[in-house]
This record gives structure tokens, C-alpha cells and sequence, in this order.
């Protein structure tokens, strides 16, 4: 018994340990004080009021959702066509191009940061929102294609070849078949590429320069000076899209989950 | 019978059955050559090549003081960070394995929520905590613990605490994926035979657990190597880890020496995911927990 409550007690601990200093956060954005102090002298939404007035913040705000809309037009269309692909190649090809593209998730982030800023330095595209958006690609494309991925594992095949073989053409089976089967998957991908580049500060720390202040690197530039409570106000409203990003992808995965269910039995 | 026909010749036509996947893969393939592999393999080669070929960088960082000294710490933070996780992390990935469907969907938000919280705001939480006047120093001094507040904030301490507390659902995820697997039947054997609790946890639960904590130590090790943010923030000047190294040297435009360094810390990651890799169970964990 005893040893039941130490444990329930221990798991308990961590995800408290996990849990708060997210939620600390979220309530110091709403202090009245003018400086960090827990607990708040009183609540109030003067700091996000401070972003709001902000036009520098706002910049930054626009120009991450403006990169990372880019880089999930991007990123979805070819790490989907790149999946179809990826499926039905033989095994060694698989495993080559698999490596390739979905490297970026092993290569540890300053290693990428500097070689893309090496090259992309010569070809001016440093400080640009242009290089940002191909440069963060790169790193999105692999949620893309692993999602896509084990939708397609886990798709019938024989739904592709009975379309085939009723005289569809293999862009009509596509389109009519196998898109609307794992499009759940795909917008998981998509919702992953999104959050991926709007929160990417390593990048963005070498390409950003002085032309294209996505929202993490003005967070990073401002945390220098002084723990201000505008970057806890806009901290809590990223910690906001990022969790109603996640629900949106826990919801589409349950209808993933429930057409493979379907197709298998009809 | 006819259409059968017709859409099994469509479907072998041998020679043209690698070409369409192919093209399909060749957009992304061509991408990621022209803005990262290719970009990547020019920035290493520059330890080698610079100005002619010579393996000089590399001679040179053998004896180089300040390398073996970040190397040293960046090993020792990926230590006590990958320990600090399996420690606090089994514990999580136990009871989400134990509970009953609505509570373990809870907790298993709560391990989530913070995983897709940005690195950055993760850190940022963690300097508010641990400043000279942030709460953890309050609520020591308001218990009357301590007197004056201690320097917690641009410590090795700070830079522990706060990767583990960003590492920690790498290590549950992929020992919970492999603690929900076990057979109930084993469990129930083990005690129907008159094991007590510890027994069976530490003669059957454990040892049937051991791919899963070998993907989470594996995973955590892999991604502590390489962690900027982090240290960056919360760290002191004095506690360089690689990946600091690196980001300052480009700074100063030494490019050598940086390609230099990028080239161990990637081999050192590559090394690490082969070997792991062989390991028996450990590649089925991480294929199941990446899904």
C-alpha cells in the first residue's frame, strides 16, 4: 500500500513537474505589475495590450504566420507527392530517400542552422523572409511525409486497383480515391509543418539578419535585455496555438483512424 | 474478365514501374539537395578544404583545449540530462501504462502540451523560475530555508533542470509505447504464482521494458548533443556546450574550425543512431513511437 502512494506520489511530482512552469507562464501574463513577481499583485491585460501596441511585435507576429503558411503550401505538396512515391518504391530506394528526407530530424539543429546560412549568405538570402521559408521547409517536410507515410502503410491497396481496373486513370484514383482516404493524415502534416516553422528559432537566428524578424527571434533578441512580461503574454499565446494545433491533429488522427477502420471492413 | 486483363497489364508494365514513384519523389528529392544537403556537405567539407585539401583542423582539434573541454561538458550535460529523464520519466510512462482510458488521455496531454511548446518559451519559463528573484528563490526564502536567494539561474544546474523538464516526453513516450504492450496474462501469472508488486515489476515488467528505455536513452542522449536554445538562455559563459561553440566560431567568420566541429557533433549524433539502431527491439520502439 504504502509502496502504491510512493509511486502515485512520484508520477504525480513530475507531471506537476512538467505541467507548472507552462502554467506560471500563462498566469504572470496577466499580472498588473510592471516586472515579473509570482504571485501577482493583481490580474489584468495590460501586457497584451503591450503587444497589441506594439508594431514591432505585430511585425514579427505577421511575418512568422506569413513564413509558415508558405512553408505548409510547400512542404505538404511535395512531402505528399514524396510519400505516394516512398510507397511504392522497392525497399533500398525506400530506405535512401527516406534517409535524405527525413534527416532533419536526427542533424542536430546548429549543424543545419549554419550550413543553410553558409550558402544561402552568398546567394543573399539572408534576412529575407524568402530564405526563411526555404530554409524551414526543409526542416517541416519530415512531419509531412512520416505522417502521410503510415497513413498510406495502413491504406487497402486494392481500393487503387479496383479503381484502376474500372478504367479510372491513375490521376482520377488519386484524386478520387487514395487523396480523400488520407487526407486526414495530410492535414495532420500540414498542422505539424505549420507549428514547426512558426516556432523554429535556431534558423532563424542566423537567416533572420535585420530584414526578417520572425516572432521566436524577437522573443530571443528581447530575452537578452530583460525578462519582460510581454514575452510571457506572447509566450501564453503561442503555448494557445500550438495546444488548439495539437487538438485539431488529435481530432483529424481519430478520423484517420476510424475511414482505415471503414475501408478495411466494407 | 476482359477489364482484369487490361488493368494488370497497366499495373506491370516492368520497365515503367520505377519511373512514376520516382517522379514523384524527385521533387522534394531535387529540394532538399538544393537547400540543405548540399548546402550542409559545402559548410563540412570547409574543414578539410581550406584553402587546399588538409587534415590539419582536425589534427588540431585533438589537442585543442578548449574543444576538449566543451566536448567534456557536452558530454557530461548529455549524462546527467539522458539519467535525470529515465529517472523522472519511468514513473510517468508506468502509470500511463497502468491507467484506466479517461485518466491516461490526461496525462498523456499533459506529457503532449508542453512537447509542442516551443523550446524557446519552454527555456524562457525556466529563466522567470529560476532568477534571483524568481519563484523558486521566493518560496525558499518564504519557508525560511534559506536567507538570501541562491545563484540557480546561468548555472550547470539551470541547464539540467530545464533539459530534462524539455527532454522528458522522448523518454516517456517510447517506454509508455512499450510498457502498453506487455501481455496482462504475464502480470497476472507472475502474481497468481504469489509474486508480490515489486516482484513482478522488477522481474517481469522491467526486463520486458528495456527496448523502450533504450529508444527514450537513446533519443535523449542524441538530442541533448546537439541542444542550443537551451544552454544558450539559461547556462552560464562559462558552460559552453558544442553547439554554443559552433554558433560563436561562425560569428567570428572562422569557418574551418566551425565545419570542424559541426563534423564531430554530426558524427557523434550518426554514430550513436547506427549502433542504436542495431540493437535488438530498439528499432521497432522508435518506429511505433514516431507514429
Amino acid at each position: 500500500m504504502t509502496g502504491r502512494i510512493a509511486f502515485a506520489l512520484c508520477w504525480i511530482l513530475v507531471l506537476a513537474f512538467l505541467a507548472l512552469p507552462i502554467l506560471i507562464v500563462a498566469a504572470l501574463s496577466f499580472s498588473s505589475a510592471s516586472y515579473l513577481t509570482f504571485p501577482p499583485p493583481g490580474f489584468g491585460v495590460r501586457w497584451y495590450r503591450a503587444y497589441l501596441g506594439s508594431s514591432e511585435w505585430l511585425a514579427s507576429t505577421w511575418l512568422s504566420f506569413a513564413v509558415a503558411a508558405c512553408v505548409v503550401v510547400l512542404a505538404t505538396i511535395l512531402g505528399t507527392l514524396a510519400s505516394l512515391g516512398l510507397a511504392r518504391l522497392p525497399r533500398a530506394m525506400q530506405a535512401a530517400f527516406g534517409a535524405l528526407i527525413l534527416s532533419p530530424l536526427i542533424v542536430p539543429g546548429i549543424v543545419v542552422a549554419i550550413g543553410i546560412y553558409y550558402v544561402f549568405a552568398r546567394y543573399r538570402l539572408v534576412g529575407t523572409p524568402v530564405g526563411l521559408v526555404l530554409a524551414h521547409t526543409c526542416l517541416a517536410v519530415p512531419f509531412v511525409v512520416t505522417s502521410v507515410s503510415a497513413s498510406l502503410a495502413g491504406l487497402d491497396r486494392r481500393l487503387e486497383q479496383a479503381a484502376l481496373s474500372l478504367g479510372a486513370t491513375p490521376w482520377g484514383t488519386f484524386r478520387q480515391v487514395t487523396l480523400p482516404l488520407i487526407r486526414p493524415s495530410v492535414f495532420v502534416g500540414a498542422l505539424f509543418a505549420f507549428i514547426t516553422s512558426f516556432d523554429e528559432l535556431i534558423v532563424a537566428l542566423f537567416l533572420s539578419g535585420s530584414g526578417a524578424i520572425t516572432l521566436p527571434r524577437r522573443m530571443w533578441d528581447d530575452l537578452r535585455f530583460a525578462i519582460d512580461p510581454t514575452i510571457a503574454a506572447v509566450s501564453t499565446l503561442t503555448i494557445v496555438l500550438a495546444a488548439a494545433l495539437l487538438g485539431g491533429a488529435h481530432i483529424l488522427r481519430q478520423q484517420q483512424i476510424g475511414r482505415q477502420i471503414g475501408t478495411t471492413d466494407g | 474478365m476482359a477489364t482484369v486483363a487490361i488493368a494488370s497489364g497497366r499495373l506491370s508494365r516492368a520497365p515503367l514501374r520505377h519511373t512514376a514513384p520516382i517522379l514523384l519523389v524527385a521533387p522534394l528529392a531535387l529540394y532538399m539537395a538544393a537547400f540543405y544537403a548540399l548546402p550542409l556537405a559545402s559548410m563540412l567539407l570547409r574543414s578539410i578544404a581550406d584553402p587546399t585539401w588538409t587534415m590539419e583542423n582536425y589534427r588540431r582539434l585533438a589537442g585543442d583545449a578548449v574543444f576538449l573541454h566543451v566536448f567534456g561538458t557536452t558530454l557530461r550535460t548529455a549524462l546527467i540530462v539522458t539519467l535525470g529523464a529515465l529517472a523522472f520519466g519511468y514513473p510517468v510512462a508506468l502509470a500511463l501504462s497502468r491507467l484506466r482510458q479517461g485518466a491516461a488521455t490526461l496525462v498523456l496531454i499533459i506529457v503532449l502540451l508542453p512537447f509542442w511548446t516551443s523550446v524557446l518559451v519552454r527555456s524562457y519559463a525556466w529563466m522567470v523560475l529560476l532568477g534571483r528573484k524568481g519563484l523558486v528563490n521566493e518560496a525558499l526564502i518564504a519557508t525560511g530555508l534559506i536567507d538570501a536567494p541562491l545563484k540557480l539561474l546561468n548555472t550547470p544546474f539551470a541547464v539540467h533542470i530545464a533539459m530534462i523538464h524539455i527532454l522528458l516526453p522522448y523518454m516517456i513516450l517510447p517506454i509508455a509505447s512499450v510498457l502498453r504492450q506487455i501481455d496482462g496474462a504475464l502480470l497476472r501469472a507472475a502474481a497468481g504464482l504469489g509474486a508480490p508488486p515489486r516482484r513482478v515489476f522488477l522481474q517481469v515488467v522491467l526486463p520486458l521494458s528495456i527496448p523502450g528505455v533504450a529508444a527514450g536513452v537513446l533519443l535523449v542522449f542524441v538530442l541533448s548533443l546537439g541542444f542550443y536554445i537551451t544552454p544558450a538562455l539559461v547556462g552560464g559563459p562559462r558552460d559552453l556546450m558544442l553547439s554554443m561553440l559552433i554558433a560563436q566560431q561562425v560569428d567570428l567568420l572562422n569557418w574551418p574550425y566551425a565545419a570542424c566541429l559541426s563534423t564531430a557533433l554530426l558524427a557523434a549524433t550518426l554514430l550513436l543512431i547506427l549502433v542504436s539502431l542495431r540493437l535488438p527491439g530498439v528499432r521497432d520502439v522508435l518506429r511505433t513511437a514516431t507514429r
